[in-house]
């Protein structure tokens, strides 16, 4: 199945081509994804071993309808419950577990819905992850911004309203250090809220310097619990480490951090095992640390530049809204997250049964907020995009349509403290 | 309906028992809300104040009611005191329901470290209204810490389960001298009902409310059964028999009179 992804990039260098094929097709070449590379923390925690003895072992063919209907009836879904509502049995009844869904939303979030945009800082990356446009064999246009330029784009984003902002860069700690994006969480305290970060797994003391740099959320996605999968599709690079990746968020708190996120990327693997791991990985660590705030997203694999083919067959809109509704019956006070990866339409559909917080404005690309948001040409350099978006709604656009959804739409409800 | 009977906390009256809260429901309901709930007090997250957002919370609350900023987010009490601080700084006045969570699930009070915030911050000159697991030696702590108030809750917030701590809030409004305000889990008007018959002297509610059909008719129908629930408390309410009927010929009848 991993072949989906390879694209036979016949611009590269000879060397650099050779090497990529033998990634691909010899496994004895790649390093071991089970061993934590010098400078990599590895911290004592039963979290993992709790969330994979779950996963193998769940079956999602063996459920019933009357599981799921069990599961409906229960005031509180257990882990038994959850897993019924995200099997095969459940389909037929997505209607019923929306309605659940969005009692639950309503207790705990009322009709808000929180707005929020990404910024792309850096594309460079020294990881060879098959299935993304930003991967290091993938000949697209790099770019770093200055910390001049990061705070041209976060003027301009600030100027449109928001006041949520969630950092990424490429995963190259050589390229994009963790003083570079201290600086630029510097940078968005003037202009921002409320911070969050989606870069590369970080040790601890990595992320306490972060959180004193203004940042309090750290996402970090699994792409995939399956690790024998894991193995296939990232190749090469520190990325490739699946345990340290796994701990980052666990990390992330003990560095002080306020709340963090999780997700694989659905599509990799068998979604469903996936969507279960992503939610225990958050409930254990929140059982673990109480007083983490925990939120999930459930992102689908998205066509790349140079490879137009990657998407995730197996998981349409129905599933994907199975997977969010039983989140959300499992995990009622969690956040939850939905990418501009899906459209405006779903994401309208599903911001009134289990969202909780949505993207607008949005470019995955580098140092284009200006001709996004303004229409201006410009001359600057922009860096390619990491995948390609559907909603591209601007804030205000967002705003007016969830408002007209009879949703209250919130820019902030947080303090750093 | 009893005239004069005024809810007075930290030297402030108030004719309503209803204390609505802001953070669910859209802005534009915030208004009629509060008209039809009949409320002079509505509570607002200091953190979703903290904005320039296009449209502020507090430019949505009618200059003549109440605000009491609570410090929600805050995980200890030294969080807490930096939030009230800040509600201060914003203009939110001297009232502060103070909220300390270092749970993220079911968001239940930290006791101690509440009665900490309380210490300080009633210090300070605020008049405190604790958000509190209903325990009578932390609702003793807070009277003494300096509280104008104390706020058990009923059942896990957002719960609407009514009131799962019911004895406990009773041994509070018996043993503790300052309005006791049932806050968090009241889900309907008969349970906002039943909390004022036991003596409760205020209701707080939030997500009954915003996941209500018609947020303004249920707003106006926790008035009412606020308002009914406190004149039966104030009337003195009948007795209640717990098993059986009233005997007619009574089981000490064999008594002989006039013998000791």
């Amino acid at each position: 199945m991993e072949n989906q992804f390879f694209t036979d990039l016949k611009s590269l260098p000879k060397e650099a081509l050779q090497k990529k094929l033998r990634l691909e097709t010899d496994p004895s070449f790649r390093t071991d994804h089970m061993k934590y590379l010098p400078g990599m923390e590895q911290i004592s925690s039963d979290v993992c071993g709790n969330v994979m003895s779950q996963m193998h072992s769940y079956d999602p063919l063996r459920y019933t309808a009357a599981d799921v209907t069990a599961a409906l009836a229960h005031d509180v879904c257990s882990i038994e419950d959850f897993k019924a509502l995200l099997s095969c049995a459940a389909e037929p009844f997505l209607e019923q577990m929306a309605q659940r869904a969005r009692l639950e939303t309503g207790r705990h979030f009322g009709n808000t819905v929180y707005l929020f945009t990404p910024l792309y800082i850096a594309n460079y990356c020294e990881n060879y992850c098959v299935y993304c446009g930003f991967h290091c064999y993938n000949p697209i246009s790099r770019m770093k911004l200055s910390l001049e330029q990061i705070e041209r784009e976060m003027k301009i984003i600030s100027e449109s309203g928001m006041e949520e902002i969630l950092i990424l860069t490429g995963e190259s700690r050589a390229q994009s250090s963790v003083s570079y994006i201290g600086e630029a969480c510097k940078l968005a305290r003037r202009y921002f809220r409320m911070i969050g970060l989606e870069i590369y797994p970080l040790n601890t003391e990595d992320y306490r310097y972060l959180h004193e740099c203004g940042a309090d959320y750290v996402t970090v996605f699994q792409e995939t619990y399956d690790a024998g999968k894991y193995e296939t599709l990232h190749l090469l690079g520190p990325k490739r480490v699946w345990p340290y990746r796994f701990d980052a968020q666990e990390r992330a708190l003990l560095g002080g951090m306020r709340g963090v996120a999780f997700s694989a990327l659905l599509g990799l693997s068998d979604f469903r095992k996936d969507a279960l791991a992503s939610a225990l990985h958050a409930y254990y660590l929140q059982r673990k640390y109480p007083q983490a705030e925990i939120s999930l997203s459930c992102p689908r694999l998205r066509p790349i530049r140079n490879n137009r083919d990657i998407h995730a067959p197996c998981v349409g809109e129905r599933q994907l809204c199975q997977i969010l509704c039983a989140y959300r019956i499992f995990l009622p006070f969690a956040g939850i997250t939905v990418s501009s990866r899906e459209s405006a339409s779903f994401r309208d559909g599903i911001s009134k049964i289990a969202a909780t917080k949505i993207s607008a404005g949005v470019s995955t690309g580098i140092g284009d907020h200006e001709s996004k948001y303004t229409g201006k040409e410009t001359d600057a350099a922009q860096g390619d995009e990491q995948f390609e978006i559907d909603d591209d709604r601007s804030l205000r656009a967002m705003y007016q349509d969830m408002a007209d959804n009879g949703l209250q739409p919130v820019l902030n409800d947080y303090l750093y403290v | 309906m009893q005239q004069n009977d005024p809810l007075i906390i930290g030297g402030h009256q108030f004719h309503s028992r209803f204390i609505l809260g802001s953070g669910k429901y859209s802005l534009n309901l915030i208004e009629t809300a509060i008209k039809d709930a009949g409320a002079e007090i509505i509570t607002l997250a200091v953190r979703r104040a903290n904005t320039k957002e296009q449209e502020n919370i507090l430019d949505y609350i009618p200059k003549n009611v109440t605000l009491l900023p609570n410090t929600s987010g805050a995980r200890n009490a030294e969080e807490a005191v930096r939030i009230a601080r800040l509600a201060k700084e914003l203009g939110c006045g001297d009232f502060i329901k103070i909220e300390i969570m270092r749970d993220s699930k079911y968001l239940l009070p930290d006791n101690e470290e509440t009665v900490k915030a309380t210490q300080i911050l009633a210090k300070e000159g605020f008049i405190v209204m604790p958000y509190m697991y209903p325990d009578l030696n932390a609702a003793r702590d807070l009277a003494d810490a300096g509280a104008a108030a104390v706020m058990p809750l009923a059942a896990p917030i957002g719960s609407n389960k009514g009131l799962a701590t019911r004895d406990f809030i009773q041994i509070l409004i018996d043993e503790i001298d300052l309005p006791v305000i049932v806050d968090a889990g009241i889900g309907r008007p008969s349970q906002a009902c039943e909390a004022m018959e036991m003596g409760a002297a205020a209701i707080m509610a939030n997500t009954a409310l915003a996941t209500a059909g018609n947020l303004p008719l249920m707003a106006a129908a926790f008035r009412q059964a606020i308002t009914a629930g406190r004149n039966a408390y104030l009337s003195g309410l009948g007795r209640t028999l717990v098993r059986g009927a009233a005997a007619s010929d009574p089981l000490t009848g064999f008594l002989r009179k006039g013998e000791n």
